[in-house]
C-alpha cells in the first residue's frame, strides 16, 4: 500500500521544472524526501498537497485523488511547515478555534497537551512566532487530528538541536501505529540518517532514487586513491570525483563493481546520504 | 535485555541487533516465550528505521529463534530448542578448557581437578 502515489507528473515553470516524477511513499514508513536547494521539493509538496497543480502526470494521497477530493485528503493529513497559511495577525488561540471545526477527529485536550509540551502561549499572535515556534505550532494541530498522513517541509531546518532530537521521538511515536506514513523534506541529511525507511533523491526537477535507505547506503561507495590510478576511462565509473594533487576522492553507486575494478589499490569508506548528495548534485570532475 | 547500537562500528545495525537478541535467546538470558518489544517499539527506542529492525527481527524469525504472533507480538520461540542447547553446550565447552588451562597453570592433576568439581556439586546439591 501505497500512502502517496505520483504519476510522471510534470510542472513548468519559467526557470525550473519539475520533470516527470513518479514517487510512491510507502505506507507505514517514513520517507525522507532530499535534495539541495532548489531542486524541487518544496513544488513536488505544494503539488502533493493540492496547493498547485501540476501541468500533467496524477498524484493519489492516501487513495483518493488530488486535487479533486483534497477536502477528504485534508481530514487525514497533517501539514508540518514555516509557511501555515494562517491568519498573522491572529492570536494561536483563535487560529485553533478557526481550524478545530473544519477536522472531525480533533482532541482539544490533546491539542492543549502540546501547546504546554512546545512552551507555546496560546495568547501569542502568530506573525510574533519564529520559524522553529511556527513548526512547532504546526505539529501540535497535525498531531491533534489524529492524521495519518505527516507532511513535512523543511520541519528541522528552524529547529534547534534540542527539539529535533524530540521531533525524532515525536515522530517515531507516530509511526508505532501501522497504518501511519510520514514524508519529510529536508535539505540537513543527518536528521534522517537515523530514522528515515526510504529516501528519496529529488535533484534538478528529476527523481534520482527512491529506495530503502539502508540498501542505497549499501550500495554506494566514497573510493578514495592516489592520482596515478585515473584515467578518462576510470573517471567514467565515478558519479561524482573530487581530484586534488595528492589524491582523489570519488562516489560510485556501485561498491561491487567498485571494488572489482579497483582491488586493494584505493581505500573504500560508507558514504553518509550527505556524501551521495554532494557528488551527485556536483557530478563530473569538482577540483580542489 | 540491553541492545546497545555503536554508530563508529562497521557492522550495519540491524546486524548489530540480531546478534545482541541472539546472544540473549543463546545464553538463555531470554527463554521460550518471553516477548521481545515490537517491531515498531524497538524502532522508536533506538531511534532506528522500522525496516532496520524488521530486517533484524525476519532474520531471527528465519533462524526459529523468534516467532511473530499477528496482533500480539514477538517472542522467544521454542521451536530450536536443539540449535540453543547445542549453542549452550558449545560455550560450556569453551569455559571448561578455560579452567582447565586454569587448572594446569596452577599445577594441578586430571584428578585433583575432576575432585574439586565433584566436592563442589555436592556442595550445590546439599541444601
Amino acid at each position: 500500500m501505497n500512502a502517496i502515489e505520483i504519476r510522471k507528473i510534470s510542472k513548468a515553470y519559467p526557470h525550473f521544472t519539475i520533470d516527470e516524477v513518479s514517487l510512491d511513499v510507502k505506507q507505514g514508513y517514513i520517507t525522507g524526501l532530499i535534495g539541495p536547494n532548489g531542486a524541487g521539493k518544496s513544488t513536488l509538496i505544494k503539488l502533493m498537497l493540492g496547493m498547485i497543480y501540476p501541468d500533467s502526470g496524477t498524484v493519489k494521497v492516501l487513495g483518493r485523488d488530488m486535487p479533486q477530493q483534497e477536502v477528504d485528503i485534508k481530514q487525514r493529513v497533517g501539514i508540518v511547515s514555516d509557511e501555515g497559511g494562517y491568519y498573522d495577525h491572529l492570536t494561536i488561540h483563535d487560529t485553533k478555534k478557526l481550524i478545530a471545526p473544519f477536522y472531525e477527529k480533533w482532541n482539544d485536550a490533546k491539542f492543549n497537551r502540546y501547546l504546554e509540551h512546545f512552551e507555546l502561549s496560546p495568547r501569542k499572535k502568530i506573525n510574533a512566532l519564529s520559524k522553529g515556534m511556527k513548526i512547532k505550532f504546526s505539529l501540535a494541530i497535525a498531531l491533534s487530528h489524529e492524521a495519518e498522513l505527516l507532511i513535512m517541509d523543511e520541519p528541522t531546518s528552524g529547529l534547534d538541536p534540542v527539539f529535533r532530537r524530540e521531533l525524532l521521538d515525536l515522530l517515531a511515536d507516530m509511526m508505532l501505529e501501522e497504518k501511519n506514513s510520514i514524508i519529510f523534506s529536508t535539505h540537513i541529511t543527518t536528521d534522517l540518517d537515523r530514522i528515515a525507511d526510504y529516501i528519496a533523491f529529488l535533484n534538478r526537477g528529476k527523481l534520482i532514487f527512491n529506495e530503502a535507505k539502508d540498501d542505497v547506503l549499501n550500495r554506494y561507495a566514497i573510493v578514495k586513491g592516489g592520482p596515478e590510478l585515473l584515467d578518462a576511462d576510470i573517471r567514467k565509473e565515478f558519479v561524482g570525483i573530487r581530484e586534488t594533487s595528492i589524491g582523489f576522492e570519488g562516489l560510485v553507486d556501485n561498491k561491487f563493481t567498485a571494488k572489482q575494478l579497483f582491488g586493494s589499490y584505493v581505500v573504500m569508506d560508507k558514504p553518509s546520504l550527505e556524501d551521495i548528495m554532494y557528488f551527485t548534485v556536483k557530478g563530473g570532475r569538482i577540483h580542489a | 535485555m540491553n541492545i546497545i547500537i555503536s554508530n563508529s562500528s562497521g557492522e550495519p545495525i540491524y546486524i548489530q541487533i540480531l546478534n545482541q537478541i541472539r546472544k540473549s535467546i543463546l545464553s538463555g538470558e531470554l527463554r521460550e516465550g518471553d516477548s521481545l518489544p515490537s517491531i515498531r517499539q524497538l524502532a522508536k527506542d533506538l531511534q532506528v528505521s522500522i525496516i532496520t529492525t524488521k530486517r533484524a527481527y525476519e532474520e531471527l524469525e528465519k533462524e526459529q529463534l523468534i516467532d511473530t504472533v499477528i496482533g500480539k507480538g514477538c517472542f522467544v520461540s521454542g521451536a530450536n530448542q536443539d540449535f540453543i542447547r547445542e549453542q549452550r553446550m558449545k560455550r560450556l565447552e569453551k569455559k571448561l578448557q578455560e579452567i582447565i588451562q586454569d587448572s594446569k597453570e596452577l599445577n594441578m592433576s586430571q584428578q585433583e581437578l575432576l575432585e574439586y568439581i565433584t566436592l563442589l556439586f555436592e556442595e550445590d546439591q546439599t541444601p
